[in-house]
C-alpha cells in the first residue's frame, strides 16, 4: 500500500487484509513489551493544520509501538500560521527525510493533492480531511464492530448483513463518509438519520438509506448504532434551530437507547457531547464501545503504518 | 503556408491570403491593404503584397472577447495588457474587452483610459476596458459609469464581475442609469449567501468530495430576477458566464417574453464537467464551478438555438502558487484565450451543433455587438476593417505550454488533444501571429506607432 488515503479506493481483501494485521497488532498490545521492531530508522510526521490531540496521540502510539521516530508537526504556532504553504511544508519534511507523513487538515483533498505532487515521497495517510474522509477512523469502527460480533474468530471476516445507523450531521462529516464506503465494501447495510439540512443535497450516488426519522430507525433494530458529533456553531448557519430541538428530535437519549436490543452496539467516534447527541446513559452502558474504539484505534493505525512504510515501499503495490 | 513576394515598401501594408473559406463555406482570395480588406475574388493579382497560401484555412473576422481579465494595472505577476494582449491574438483573437476587477478597480475614467492606453501601446488587439458597476466592486456605490463612458475609453460595458450586483436597489439603479448612453451591465449572478466558502457545482459529487458545494440555484435566482428588472426598467443586461441548464430555460423564457437580455457562455463550460474534480486538481477550480454533464448538455444546445448569444473566454490568469495548494485555498478561474476558439470546436462544432458562420457570430459579430464596439465584429467583405483569423480546422494537437502565449499558465486544456489551430491572425491590417506564432512585442508596437520595422 503506497498511501491511505481514502476508504472508496479499499478493497474488501485490503480492507480484511488491513482488520487482520490490526488483529495481530492487538495481540502485541497484551503483552508485557508492547513494542515491535518493525519501524525502527523509519520517521513518522504527525502533520496536524487542525487540532486533534486524540487522534495525534493515537497515530504517535501506534508509530512508537512499531518503533519508528515521531515528529510531530503542529500547525499552530509554526510557520504555516505565517503564510508558509503546503508546499513548502511537504518539501520541508521530505528534506527532513520522512518516511511517513499522517497529515490532518482542514481542506478536503489536501492529502491527495499531496500525494499526487511529488512534493514529497513519503506515504501519506489521511487523519482527516475538511469534510471529505478519515479513514483510519472508520477502520476502527470496522474493527471494533467486528470483535464484538465475531469476537476471536474474527480474521478474514468482514460485516455482512450488519445495519449500521449513523445520525447526525453527515453533510460535514467525514466519519461519515468513510464509514460509508468501508461499511458497504465490507457488507454492512448503513442507514443515515440526520435533519435534511445536514444530509448532502444530492446522496443518489451513495449506496445507503436515508431518513428524518430515528425514532423509526430505532425500531428497525440496527446492530449498530453510531452517533456522530454535533457542533454546536451549526445553529449560527440555520442548520437547525437549536441544541434542545436537535437532542429532542436527533439525539440518543435514554428512552431511545432503552428501546435498542440487547446486544446492539452503541459507537461514538469521540469527543462526544453527552446529553445532546447521546445520553449518559447510553454513552457509559456496556453497549456502547466508545473507548474500545479508542483502544482498537491505535491497533488499526499500526496496521496502517506498517503496511505503508514496511519494507521497500518502491515495490509496494500502488493503492491511492 | 507559405510567404513570398516580399516588397520591401509593403512589407506590412499589403497581404494576400490565397485560397481562404470563409464562413459560408466559398473559397476566396482576401486582398488586405491600408488596414481594410481592399478585395475579394479568386486568382487576384499579387501585386506587390505578401501571399499567405490559405489553402484548407477557414478565413474568420477576428475574434472578439467580451470576458477577459488582464490583470494590469495591480496584478501583473498574473498578466499584463501586453501579455494578455499576445495571448488573444495568439488565439485569433483582435479584440479584448478588459474586465474591472484590476487593482485600482476599473471604476474611474481614469483607471479605464490607463487601460485603453496599455492596449494601444501593446498594438496586439483593441483592448477596451470594461467599468465597475460600483466603486471599488464593493456593492455598495454606483461608480462614475458617465464619467467612464464619456472617456476616452467610451465605456459602455460595465460589470462588477468577480462580484455579484447582489443589492436589487442597486442593480435596478445601475440597468436605468446606463441607458443615459446606451449602456448594458453585465452581471457575474451569484447569490452570495447561497454560495459562502463554495468550492464546486452542488450535487452528488460535492457530497462525495466534501466540498461545500456552489448550487444551480444560487446563479438561476439571480438571472430570474435581473431579468425581470430589465423588463422593469426596459434596459438592457447581459448574464456572464451561464453555467446551468436551469440558467439557459430563465433566460430562453425571458427572450421569449421580449425581454432585452443577452448572455454569454465560456468555452471551458461548453467542454469540461465536474468529474475533473475529482483529484482535488485546482487547475479545474474556476467561477462559476465546472457543472454536470447535463448542464454542459444545456449549454451546447441553448447556444445552438440562440438561446445563448456568444461565447466568452473569462481568461483568469493566476500565478502557480495560487493553483499549486490544496483545493479550499487555491485562486478561482482558468487562462482561455490560445485555447478558446479549439475548445469551441471541439464542442459545438465538431459535434456538428454549430457551423462556422455560427462561430462566426457568436465569437466575433454579436459580441462586438454586445459591446458596442466599432471596427470589430464586421464580416469578411470589401471595406471592412482587416481585422482577420486565419484557423486550420483539419489540425490536432496536444496542447501544450508552448500553446499558450501570455503570462500565466493555469489551463486546464494542458495535454489535452485539441482540434484545430489559428495560423495567422491580423489586426488593423497587420500580422500579429504568422506560421501559429505570435509576431514580436516590438515590430507589433511599432505597427501600433505607425511606424514600419523592417527587419
Amino acid at each position: 500500500m503506497r498511501h491511505l488515503l481514502s476508504t472508496k479506493d479499499l478493497s474488501r481483501d485490503e480492507a480484511i487484509n488491513l482488520l487482520d494485521i490490526a488483529e495481530d497488532m492487538a495481540d502485541v498490545a497484551q503483552r508485557e513489551v508492547k513494542k515491535l521492531p518493525t519501524l525502527r530508522g523509519k520517521t513518522v510526521v504527525n502533520l496536524f493544520f487542525e487540532d486533534s490531540t486524540r487522534t495525534r496521540i493515537s497515530f504517535e502510539a501506534a508509530a512508537k509501538r512499531l518503533s519508528a521516530d515521531v515528529i510531530n508537526f503542529s500547525a499552530k504556532g509554526s510557520s504555516v500560521s505565517k503564510g508558509e504553504s503546503l508546499k513548502d511544508t511537504a518539501q520541508t519534511l521530505a528534506a527532513i527525510g520522512a518516511d511517513g507523513v499522517v497529515i490532518r487538515h482542514p481542506a478536503s483533498g489536501a492529502p491527495a493533492v499531496l500525494a499526487a505532487s511529488g512534493w514529497i515521497d513519503a506515504g501519506i495517510i489521511n487523519a482527516g480531511d475538511g469534510t471529505h474522509e478519515h479513514p483510519t477512523q472508520a477502520l476502527l469502527d470496522a474493527f471494533t464492530i467486528r470483535r464484538r460480533i465475531h469476537g476471536q474468530a474474527s480474521r478474514s471476516r468482514g460485516l455482512d448483513g450488519v445495519a449500521v445507523t449513523i445520525v447526525g450531521d453527515v453533510l460535514h462529516s467525514r466519519v461519515a463518509r468513510s464509514n460509508l464506503w468501508l461499511l458497504t465494501t465490507l457488507g454492512a447495510e448503513v442507514t443515515f438519520v440526520a435533519p435534511p439540512t445536514l444530509l448532502p443535497s444530492d446522496t443518489t450516488l451513495w449506496p445507503a438509506r436515508f431518513s428524518f426519522d430515528l425514532d423509526d430507525a430505532i425500531d428497525a433494530g440496527p446492530d449498530v448504532v453510531m452517533m456522530l458529533r454535533i457542533q454546536t456553531e451549526r445553529m449560527s448557519a440555520a442548520f437547525f434551530p437549536s441544541s434542545r430541538e436537535y437532542s429532542r428530535v436527533w439525539g440518543l437519549d435514554d428512552a431511545r437507547f432503552g428501546r435498542l436490543a440487547p446486544a446492539s452496539i452503541v459507537m461514538h467516534p469521540g469527543p462526544m457531547n453527552r446529553g445532546l447527541e447521546i445520553s449518559s446513559a447510553a454513552a457509559d452502558s456496556a453497549n456502547s464501545t466508545v473507548l474500545e474504539q479508542v483502544t482498537n484505534g491505535v491497533s488499526v493505525r499500526m496496521a496502517a503504518l506498517y503496511l505503508l512504510l514496511s519494507g521497500d515501499r518502491k515495490e509496494s503495490k500502488n493503492v491511492d | 503556408m507559405s510567404i513570398d513576394g516580399l516588397q520591401q515598401h509593403e512589407l506590412h501594408d499589403s497581404w494576400l491570403i490565397r485560397g481562404a473559406t470563409l464562413p459560408n463555406g466559398t473559397r476566396t482570395d482576401i486582398r488586405l491593404a491600408g488596414g481594410r480588406i481592399a478585395e475579394l475574388g479568386t486568382g487576384l493579382s499579387q501585386s506587390g503584397a505578401r501571399v499567405i497560401d490559405a489553402d484548407g484555412l477557414i478565413a474568420l473576422p477576428g475574434l472578439v472577447d467580451l470576458h477577459a481579465h488582464l490583470r494590469e494595472p495591480g496584478y501583473e505577476h498574473s498578466e499584463t495588457v501586453l501579455s494578455g494582449s499576445r495571448a488573444a491574438a495568439r488565439g485569433g483573437f483582435t479584440s479584448v474587452f478588459a474586465m474591472a476587477n484590476t487593482l485600482p478597480a476599473q471604476d474611474t475614467a481614469g483607471v479605464v483610459e490607463q487601460v485603453l492606453a496599455l492596449g494601444e501601446s501593446a498594438g496586439y488587439v483593441d483592448v477596451q476596458p470594461i467599468g465597475a458597476v460600483t466603486v471599488g466592486l464593493a456593492g455598495k456605490q454606483l461608480a462614475e459609469l458617465g464619467a467612464m463612458a464619456s472617456s476616452r475609453a467610451r465605456v459602455r460595458v460595465f460589470s462588477d464581475d468577480g462580484f455579484c450586483v447582489s443589492d436589487p436597489l442597486l442593480m435596478r439603479r445601475a440597468l436605468e442609469y446606463v441607458k443615459a448612453f446606451d449602456g448594458v451591465i453585465a452581471q457575474h449572478s451569484q447569490e452570495p449567501r447561497l454560495t459562502e466558502k463554495a468550492q464546486m457545482n452542488e450535487g452528488a459529487l460535492s457530497g462525495e468530495l466534501g466540498l461545500v458545494g456552489w448550487p444551480a440555484v444560487a446563479e438561476e435566482s439571480i438571472i430570474a430576477r435581473d431579468v425581470l428588472l430589465a423588463e422593469h426598467v426596459g434596459s438592457r443586461l447581459h448574464v456572464c458566464h451561464v453555467s446551468t441548464a436551469g440558467s439557459v430555460d430563465v433566460i430562453r423564457w425571458a427572450k421569449a417574453r421580449g425581454i432585452n437580455v443577452t448572455a454569454e457562455v465560456t468555452p471551458h463550460h461548453l467542454l469540461l464537467t465536474e468529474d475533473l474534480v475529482r483529484g482535488y486538481d485546482a487547475r479545474f477550480k474556476v467561477n462559476p464551478p465546472l457543472r454536470a454533464r447535463e448542464d454542459v448538455e444545456a449549454l451546447r444546445a441553448g447556444l445552438a438555438d440562440g438561446t445563448i448569444d456568444i461565447v466568452a473566454t473569462d481568461h483568469a490568469p493566476h500565478p502557480v502558487e495560487s493553483k499549486d495548494c490544496e483545493w479550499d485555498a487555491a485562486a478561482n478561474g482558468m487562462v482561455g484565450l490560445e485555447s478558446a476558439l479549439s475548445v469551441v470546436h471541439a464542442a459545438v462544432v465538431a459535434t456538428g451543433l454549430l457551423d462556422w458562420a455560427d462561430i462566426e457570430r457568436v465569437l466575433s459579430r454579436a459580441p462586438a455587438q454586445i459591446g458596442h464596439l466599432i471596427g470589430q465584429g464586421n464580416p469578411i467583405a470589401v471595406g471592412s476593417p482587416a481585422e482577420l483569423t486565419l484557423y486550420d480546422p483539419a489540425a490536432t494537437r496536444v496542447f501544450g505550454r508552448a500553446d499558450l502565449a501570455g503570462t500565466s499558465s493555469n489551463s486546464p486544456y494542458l495535454s489535452m488533444t485539441l482540434p484545430g489551430d489559428v495560423r495567422a491572425t491580423f489586426h488593423r491590417g497587420y500580422a500579429t501571429v504568422l506560421d501559429g506564432a505570435v509576431r514580436s512585442s516590438l515590430e507589433i508596437a511599432g505597427h501600433a506607432r505607425g511606424i514600419v520595422t523592417h527587419g
